[in-house]
């Protein structure tokens, strides 16, 4: 009963978006009615498709295997947790999560957008109520995640086992959260194009959507690198894979939309390339949510592919984005340019950091694209890999990680090179004299690892000397200092923290790259194998038996230099519904170094096992999780919470009155 | 950028600046195209299935992806090293790969191996992708089977 409830509820949302979106895009200037009814029917959107949502998880946690997709997807013996992941973890059910956060997002800016111009604020909802009658249309009609079986059958078929797993439950909703979150900016452009009205204060309000947006694909992308890394036992945190790049290509425009929307917000200027980047932005997300699922590009690691719906989504892609586009070019022309300033000056070190970015966009684009179109022009079958995006992405990189930390010590319009060079002196000798002592004693394994681990100190250094700076230490008294730096105010210490984080994901990037060992050996039950500085003895060999799997168990421990010991399991799994082996890898983390076992398949008696040492490996995803930090820092600060400033100009008005 | 700091600033107009932060622009561009286009002659794999391998005598050495069928009861172990024969229903090519293959590799299934050919002609993997799952054939392997007539769905989904 509950399913064709939810069934019901996700048509009836359908319905009501179809009907704010014509009515919306339609009737926009007709002032505060308008506005109220998209308002409301944003926040009932919301409602009826958690409704859907929720019925799908009831199914799925009650086992109700007379859903064809629960039948699919899951099965009576799996833990509770792994049998509600199951809802998103297959086309079907993720398209449902997708259209829930998407009304999420649109209730949001509903419930928070009190403070919008009224015309403003229905364009953005109609422009979002037209997302999700597309997305709705496109569930409901070609993939519909109620379908029932007849008869029941008394056994679901298992979701696929590397989906069973605490990192990919939470995976999807961060990473859709990200992907989804920036259509409100998509729609907020759209609506600005629309309705002509493109300044600084429509800047100040697409940024926070645009900092909430970006922090959660920071932590999904973060979240499955790392789940990547743990659960597929091939040692590796980043493939170039295209679901990855499809993931990193909108998290390259967000970070050049944050910085461009800062121009745009404090001096006017870059209004055009703003918008365009929110478009793009957003664009990229949908490429990033749908292109792998299309099954045009393959990838090694994509799930809950349909190819045979895969022209329908492209279709929608390019009715959206073409038509995005085509506003795009009807409109901006009519712009005017605001805000002038020397290229030497915070607004050029802010073109800069999108000039390198969304090259790179363009380029990771280009290598995920070009296999595709070879094949298609010449027939040709060749693949990208990783040696292409490695050369190209890091040469890339590299001059806009030179030139960060002069960013933020770059006064507005105008500003001296040469002052903001002096103040970072000390984090440019102190970067030098790390980078050289750590490749010495670290032995050069490859050459460019002094060079990149420079960057990374330069990086954390400076936005460091950035705080340290603005407190004006050694000019004041410490105390005096002290109380400069508390009352700065958060958007400083956001950027300084996030950027910080981009200097620690780089070191982590570096160091692991360059001193990682890795020992592949023959061992039995009683031996010892070493690997750096650890000792590891194979100690028991077993079979156990989880919930819904048998496993071979290996036990080890690892003795490190200090003399201390650890115990670690690494495992087999076989999960039995599905006939799937897994490999569970066993990771003992030191500081922020990690040795990294996997186990073979045993023969004859003897089994292989691959170990890997990484050092300072889990810098890559803590410098990801400080920038995620700094996001929710910045999104803090009170001046730019959503609708702040309306909401002090009508304090003042009332108080004038 | 740092050369407009020894520039007197009066010098700059309004369509001076404007040209400099182009000409920028475009320099960075142009760099970045160049770059994208050499990487991409000098830094792409070539995939091949036996077949292709045979015509077009690959040099040894030369970094590719062989991609194919894992011929049945030719799947050997000894320690940590694998020895295989990749197969394409018409040429056959010995691969040899040292570690632990992936959890889905199995006899009779798709496999794409990286590496490259040696001076004997057995092909030496570096890498062996495999999907996980276990319905998956790769894209590749599957157009080249299904040009030969090889491609058999229902032996290769599943188990």
């Amino acid at each position: 009963m509950s399913i064709e409830l939810g069934h019901f509820a996700l048509i009836l949302a359908l319905a009501i978006a179809t009907v704010s979106a014509v009515g919306g895009l339609a009737l926009w200037r007709r002032g505060p009615r308008v506005a109220q009814f998209l308002q409301q029917s944003a926040i009932l959107q919301f409602v009826l498709v958690a409704c859907a949502f929720a019925a799908l998880v009831r199914a799925f946690a009650q086992s109700d295997f007379s859903l064809a997709l629960a039948v699919n997807h899951s099965h009576s013996l799996k833990p509770m947790i792994f049998k509600i992941s199951g809802v998103w973890g297959n086309h079907e059910g993720s398209m449902v999560l997708w259209i829930l956060i998407l009304v999420l997002f649109g209730a949001m800016v509903a419930a928070f957008g009190r403070n919008l111009p009224r015309p403003l604020l229905s364009l953005v909802l109609a422009t979002q109520s037209l997302l999700t009658a597309a997305f709705t249309a496109f569930t409901v009609f070609t993939s519909n995640p109620f379908e029932r079986v007849f008869p029941p059958p008394f056994e679901g078929n298992d979701l696929n086992p590397v989906l069973q797993d605490i990192g990919l439950a939470i995976h999807p909703p961060l990473l859709y959260a990200g992907y989804v979150g920036f259509s409100v900016c998509f729609s907020f452009a759209v609506a600005a194009l629309i309705s002509g009205r493109i300044d600084a204060a429509w800047a100040r309000w697409v940024r926070p959507w645009t900092m909430l947006s970006w922090l959660f694909l920071t932590l999904g992308i973060a979240m499955g690198s790392y789940w990547a890394y743990y659960e597929l036992g091939w040692g590796g945190w980043w493939f170039w894979d295209p679901v990855e790049n499809a993931s990193f290509m909108p998290w390259l425009a967000g970070t050049a939309l944050l910085h461009s929307a800062i121009v745009m917000e404090k001096r006017g200027a870059l209004k055009i390339w703003t918008i365009f980047l929110a478009i793009i932005t957003f664009s990229l997300s949908l490429l990033g949510t749908f292109l792998v699922r299309s099954g045009i590009l393959t990838s090694v690691h994509t799930f809950a592919s349909d190819p045979t719906r895969g022209l329908v989504i492209l279709s929608i892609l390019a009715v959206l984005i073409g038509g995005a586009f085509a506003l795009f070019a009807l409109r901006a022309p009519k712009l005017r340019a605001g805000g002038l300033f020397a290229p030497v000056s915070r607004e050029g070190a802010l073109i800069l950091n999108n000039l390198f970015l969304s090259t790179a966009v363009g380029a990771v684009l280009v290598g995920t694209l070009y296999p595709l179109v070879l094949d298609a022009l010449t027939g040709t079958t060749i693949s990208v890999g990783e040696p292409f995006f490695n050369l190209t992405f890091s040469i890339l990189m590299a001059p806009l990680l030179l030139v960060l930390p002069f960013g933020p010590l770059l006064a507005w319009k105008r500003a001296d090179i040469v002052a903001a060079a002096q103040r970072l002196v000390a984090a440019g000798a102190l970067a030098i004299f790390l980078a050289i002592l750590i490749s010495a004693l670290g032995g050069l394994s490859i050459s460019l690892a002094p060079l990149g681990l420079l960057l990374g100190f330069w990086v954390a250094f400076g936005a460091i000397m950035d705080i340290i700076d603005r407190g004006r230490f050694g000019k004041l008294p410490p105390r005096e200092s002290l109380r400069r730096i508390i009352k700065l105010p958060r958007s400083t210490f956001a950027t300084a923290l996030g950027h910080f984080g981009v200097g620690i994901t780089v070191l982590g990037i570096v160091s692991t790259t360059a001193w990682e060992s890795e020992v592949v050996t023959t061992l039995n039950p009683g031996e010892t194998t070493a690997i750096a500085d650890y000792a590891i003895a194979f100690d028991d060999f077993n079979e156990v038996a989880g919930p819904n799997y048998s496993a071979e168990r290996g036990i080890f421990t690892v003795t490190d230099h200090n003399g201390g010991e650890r115990t670690l399991a690494a495992e087999r799994r076989f999960y039995e519904a599905s006939g799937t082996p897994t490999t569970e890898a066993a990771i003992a983390t030191y500081g922020f170094s990690q040795l990294y076992l996997q186990l073979g398949e045993p023969q004859a008696d003897t089994h292989v096992l691959r170990i890997w040492y990484k050092p300072y490996i889990t810098l890559i995803w803590l410098g990801a999780i400080l920038m995620a930090v700094a996001g929710v820092v910045s999104l803090t600060d009170r001046r730019k919470r959503v609708g702040a400033p309306a909401q002090s100009k009508a304090r003042r008005a009332t108080e004038a009155a | 950028m740092s050369l407009q700091g020894t520039m007197p600033r009066r010098g700059w107009t309004r369509k001076r600046k404007r040209l400099a932060v182009i000409g920028v622009l475009g320099l960075v561009l142009a760099l970045a195209a160049a770059l994208v286009l050499t990487a991409l002659r000098d830094q792409i794999v070539f995939f091949y299935s036996p077949s292709d391998l045979l015509e077009r005598e690959v040099a040894p050495g030369q970094a590719i992806r062989l991609g194919g069928l894992v011929k049945d009861g030719t799947w050997e172990r000894s320690g940590d090293t694998n020895v295989f024969v990749v197969t394409d229903g018409g040429a056959e090519i010995a691969a040899r790969y040292v570690g632990i293959l992936p959890d889905l590799f199995r006899e009779g299934q798709g496999v794409v191996a990286e590496g490259a050919l040696q001076p004997d002609g057995s092909f030496q993997a570096t890498n062996v992708l495999a999907k996980h799952d276990e319905n998956y054939i790769p894209k590749e392997v599957a157009d080249s089977l299904r040009e030969r007539g090889e491609w058999r769905p229902e032996e290769t989904g599943g188990q």
